[in-house]
């Protein structure tokens, strides 16, 4: 079954530059996504579009059955509590420590207490820093301030996982730690995993489904493989 | 149960903003709490220019004196006339006799002069006493009276009183706007103040955002913190006014100047000062920060 479905997708910004033409692509429950290109290849704008900080200028964008193209501003929350996001700068709360960090995305939906720290703890053990929950962000090195950002998405136990180049920032060594947790999770949860970037080793390492951009405009979709050189 | 906790969660939010942006807040109140002093100084003045004006016009009275001696249809037919005029609240007519009593009433002298006048010695005139619904339309009315047939003499307090009347009533509606334009500066003011303190949690708006808070839920906070802003800024206003307008009070034993100019009592018109002021800081804290984060909320 698909959980996203693109169709048509043209993504023009106001200054005229256009990054993404004419996409159409699907992606199924559960799977492991890269999604691959140079810069300027549109995958962050086609990332963005799929949380919709972006709205596309034509065509549809289904995820797990909404069309986030017509989605209103104002339900944009909805959308957002159903899918689990993490970036490059881990975007930490600095004065709050890895706990707090962790269940503030559970205490802004309303959660209660006791659920909250239940979900919390467990999505802190899933990235294996159970140990730490007292720390602060400045404590942490920048693989453990990502695996906080990670449980922070997963908290709400997310059909879909989004991480737009969630490795940018770390040595080859802690980004396949971050690669094998979101695996962990993809396999344990079922969660759906998305994950930008532009690293050749770990894309080639993991074997998973590739989703190649160029200049806006897909050029390869493949169910298992490599990273595609000619990009 | 869900609403009390986010409710809960919003208030613990905003009394911790306030705490942790403190000079900003710092800021704020002192903008809030100078711009509602002056607001609290035109309210009790325009008030009390309200009540002086209301005083008089309870006071004022168009005096209708009748020709010679007349008769009852000439009566009949003033009073019908005056019964017809808009402008007429209500109107007592007095015949010569009881306007005789009264005055021997009010003075020993004329008492004693006016004890020999028999009735058909009697100068003085049958009266009708008007008074008027719009004071500032008084000298129309005396003058529509005294058109009437069988009206000899209208009189009113012509003049120095007509002017003073006027002049409140434009510095009645000058305090009412200054009230209002004070008003809307301090709205402005917590708009930029608070803009400063959400510009420094941009990245938790933003994170906000990104894990499925509502605008709603984010806004919140951000209003509470504004309506906290605007009652502690209130604080000091309210003091003026507490003990301020008494002490002043107290030493003008309650008249400006002459026993004309009557000043409303302290109690409870203090506590109803005290409360407007509280109500507008708390509405203009609310207001200035519910736009101010609107404009980090555009997805």
């Amino acid at each position: 079954m698909d959980l996203i479905r693109l169709k048509n997708v043209k993504k023009q910004y106001k200054n005229g530059v256009t990054a993404i033409y004419d996409l159409s692509l699907s992606i199924k429950k559960g799977s492991f996504v890269f999604v691959i290109g140079g810069s300027g290849s549109g995958k962050s704008t086609f990332i963005k579009m799929l949380y919709r900080e972006e709205k596309p200028t034509k065509g549809s964008i289904i995820v797990g059955g909404v069309n986030v193209a017509k989605l209103r501003n104002k339900k944009v929350y909805k959308l957002r509590r159903k899918l689990g996001i993490v970036f490059q700068d881990y975007r930490l709360l600095p004065k709050l420590n890895v706990y707090e960090n962790v269940s503030f995305a559970m205490e802004v939906i309303g959660a209660p207490k006791q659920e909250t720290r239940r979900k919390v703890l467990k999505a802190l053990e899933l990235v294996g820093l159970k140990n730490k929950i007292h720390n602060y962000p400045d404590q942490l090195s920048g693989g453990e301030q990502q695996r906080v950002a990670i449980a922070r998405a997963i908290v709400n136990e997310p059909k879909l996982l989004i991480c737009d180049e969630p490795t940018g920032n770390l040595d080859p060594e802690r980004s396949m730690e971050i690669v094998k947790v979101l695996e962990e999770i993809n396999k344990t949860c079922g969660t759906t995993v998305i994950m930008a970037t532009h690293d050749k080793e770990i894309v080639n390492k993991m074997q998973k489904e590739v989703i190649s951009l160029k200049e806006g405009r897909l050029v390869a979709h493949k169910e298992k493989g490599g990273y595609d050189e000619n990009i | 149960m869900k609403i009390f906790r986010m409710l809960g969660r919003s208030i613990r939010d905003a009394f911790k903003s306030v705490f942790r942006n403190f000079s900003l807040s710092i800021a704020s109140i002192s903008c809030i709490a100078i711009t509602l002093i002056i607001v609290a100084l035109s309210i009790l003045a325009s008030f009390n220019v309200e009540n002086f004006t209301k005083e008089i016009e309870k006071d004022m009275t168009i005096v209708v004196f009748l020709e010679g001696q007349s008769e009852a249809s000439t009566i009949r037919y003033v009073t019908n006339q005056i019964k017809n005029l808009k402008n007429v609240e209500s109107y007592e007519f007095k015949d010569r006799a009881t306007v005789k009593k009264e005055i021997q009433k009010e003075s020993s002298v004329f008492n004693t002069i006016m004890e020999d006048w028999s009735e058909e010695d009697n100068p003085l005139k049958d009266t009708f006493q008007v008074k008027v619904k719009e004071i500032e339309k008084i000298s129309d009315t005396a003058k529509a009276i005294e058109k009437i047939k069988g009206v000899s003499v209208v009189r009113y307090g012509a003049g120095m009183v007509d002017k003073m009347v006027q002049a409140f009533s434009s510095i009645e509606k000058v305090a009412y706007g200054v009230v209002i334009a004070l008003i809307i500066v301090t709205v402005f003011l917590i708009i930029n103040t608070i803009k400063l303190t959400i510009f420094s949690r941009k990245r938790e708006i933003s994170i906000m955002r990104l894990v499925g808070a509502s605008n709603f839920t984010i806004k919140i906070p951000f209003i509470i913190e504004g309506m906290i802003l605007g009652m502690i800024g209130a604080i000091l206003p309210i003091c003026l006014i507490l003990f301020g307008y008494f002490a002043f009070y107290q030493h003008f034993n309650g008249y400006l100047y002459s026993k004309l100019i009557e000043l409303i009592p302290p109690q409870p018109f203090i506590y109803e000062a005290s409360l407007m002021v509280l109500v507008i800081g708390i509405l203009v804290g609310m207001i200035g920060s519910a736009s101010a984060v609107r404009k980090y909320l555009k997805v």
